[in-house]
């Protein structure tokens, strides 16, 4: 039997949906350019708050008739998981799909669920009869990786993933380990968030004192900025076909990028605040499994949700690994399109995979003054950055409960 | 509500359920599942659709009344009866 255990990991098909782009080359254009997606939403119970939408084609890839049964992060995962595939160039009609994995990092996965179903009855006097048959399909935690599944006629493994905000990596990170672990020879993985379809997460974020609050839409998002006031809830996706590197190159696959290290560790300290020590423990851990040092960084995608002490403690982690070199390029895309939780370490690192060919760092917008007790010199504020070198990209992404996770991809080359 | 009352709640039912497929040529004597991709689920829905529309109670030991367009009708006519039609 073979062993795959240090076999290398690529990307080889990226599909996404995000607040400004239903492909990776329209995200990657709002990206450069500037463009947010955050606009005014109508949510239930609470009015007009701020959120990322998307707009993708819902029916692109299933029928009437599925949407209504499935969920929205299963409509996102099925789109996201079609785009992959179709830009990996593969059939799976023509692969044995039961050697197929499908990993989502989710961070919440049945509220917005159960709000509606909860909804419905009150419409009934709360005659519990009228509760939905397909309440517990649409609610188990393993939905929307399972209605990509059920679309695509794969048969292997799938699973969610909850993992928080830190999903997103973790999708890619059990990807990673089931091609390594021969459980599978394609994996279909990334993350999604349906969770502003919950009036609970905008309401919840609220009586923390961290909901973002704007005059302008475009603004409300604003990490590591003096005038920030919280983040901004955003719905989304991000799905990556990954491939054993042999594999991807007998059949001449687009190789986006190749997973070189990762890493996932947790706080132990608090349900809510971030601890920067751990946080740095965890950069240091997946700089060492991919045996580069903090120098060889060029694009560090920061995590910032623009919450007072998050930003904080992430830019003191930052500091204490790379500290002021200023060849690094620490960006945010959640200053575009808000928090998109399960996905947003998804759609962070696809989003910075094209500079790997463009040598471009995309900006944080909305950085109008920079917040003193953040003070990293390397954030590239409001433009692009041109670099001189961009090999390696390393993401960040951070979630409640204490819980880290941190990809570095490598810009791939034949004899690399 | 009368028969033709009944035939169209139904169809009506049926349409959100079933958004992508004809149901002109549906043939009230021959069950839904020979006609219509129509699973257990669905045909919960259709159940769920009259509780919630009607306040329709239907015993699971009645279901298989409900198995046809014809069946369906003579089924709920007694209990629709004095129910007005929506349309």
């Amino acid at each position: 039997m073979p062993s795959y255990v240090d076999e290398r990991i690529v990307m080889t098909g990226i599909g996404l949906t995000a607040p400004n782009g239903n492909s990776l080359l329209e995200f990657r254009e709002s990206l450069l350019a500037g463009r947010s997606g955050v606009v005014r939403y109508e949510t239930r119970h609470m009015g007009e708050v701020l959120a990322g939408v998307c707009d993708f084609d819902v029916l692109a890839h299933q029928g009437r008739r599925e949407v209504r049964r499935g969920t929205r992060s299963g409509s996102i995962a099925i789109y996201c998981a079609h785009e992959a595939v179709a830009d990996a160039g593969l059939e799976l009609a023509d692969r044995d799909r039961s050697r197929v994995g499908v990993y989502l990092g989710i961070t919440e996965h049945g509220n917005v669920e159960t709000e509606n179903e909860i909804h419905e009855i009150s419409q009934y006097d709360y005659d519990t009869s009228v509760w939905s048959h397909h309440h517990n399909p649409r609610t188990v935690a393993n939905n929307p990786a399972g209605e990509v599944t059920l679309n695509l006629g794969i048969t292997g493994p799938h699973l969610t993933l909850g993992a928080a905000c830190a999903a997103g990596n973790a999708g890619f990170i059990q990807g990673a380990q089931m091609l390594r672990l021969d459980e599978v020879d394609l994996a279909v993985c990334g993350g999604v968030s349906e969770s502003i379809h919950t009036f609970g997460i905008f309401a919840s974020f609220k009586s923390q004192g961290a909901l973002a609050t704007h005059e302008d839409p475009t603004c409300a998002s604003r990490p590591f900025d003096q005038d920030r006031n919280g983040i901004v809830v955003a719905e989304g996706g991000a799905i990556c076909t990954l491939e054993r590197l042999p594999d991807a190159l007998a059949r001449g696959a687009t190789i986006h990028g190749e997973i070189v290290g990762h890493a996932m560790n947790s706080d132990a300290t608090d349900f809510v605040l971030p601890d920067a020590g751990r946080q740095a423990q965890c950069m240091r851990l997946a700089l060492d499994r991919a045996g580069i040092s903090p120098d060889d960084i060029d694009i560090l995608s920061s995590h910032a949700t623009a919450t007072d002490q998050g930003d904080i403690a992430e830019c003191r982690a930052i500091r204490e690994v790379f500290g002021d070199r200023e060849s690094l390029a620490v960006n945010n895309t959640k200053s575009f399109i808000g928090h998109a939780m399960g996905a947003a370490g998804a759609l962070e690192l696809v989003g910075n995979l094209p500079a790997f060919k463009d040598q471009i760092a995309h900006a944080t917008i909305n950085l109008d003054r920079l917040d003193p007790e953040c003070g990293l010199t390397q954030i590239v504020a409001n433009s692009p950055r041109s670099l001189d070198r961009a090999e390696y990209i390393l993401n960040n992404s951070f979630g409640m409960l204490g819980i880290n996770s941190v990809v570095i991809v490598r810009r791939y080359e034949a004899d690399g | 509500m009368v028969a033709d009352e009944i035939r169209r709640v139904i169809l009506d039912i049926l349409s959100r359920i079933q958004p992508d497929e004809d149901l002109s040529g549906l043939v009230d004597a021959v069950p839904f599942r020979e006609q219509l991709e129509l699973d257990s689920m669905d045909f919960l829905d259709i159940v769920m659709e009259l509780r919630k529309q009607y306040r329709v109670q239907i015993p699971e030991e009645d279901y298989e009344h409900l198995a046809s367009m014809s069946g369906t009708i003579s089924y709920l006519e007694p209990l629709l009866k004095d129910v007005q039609s929506p349309v």
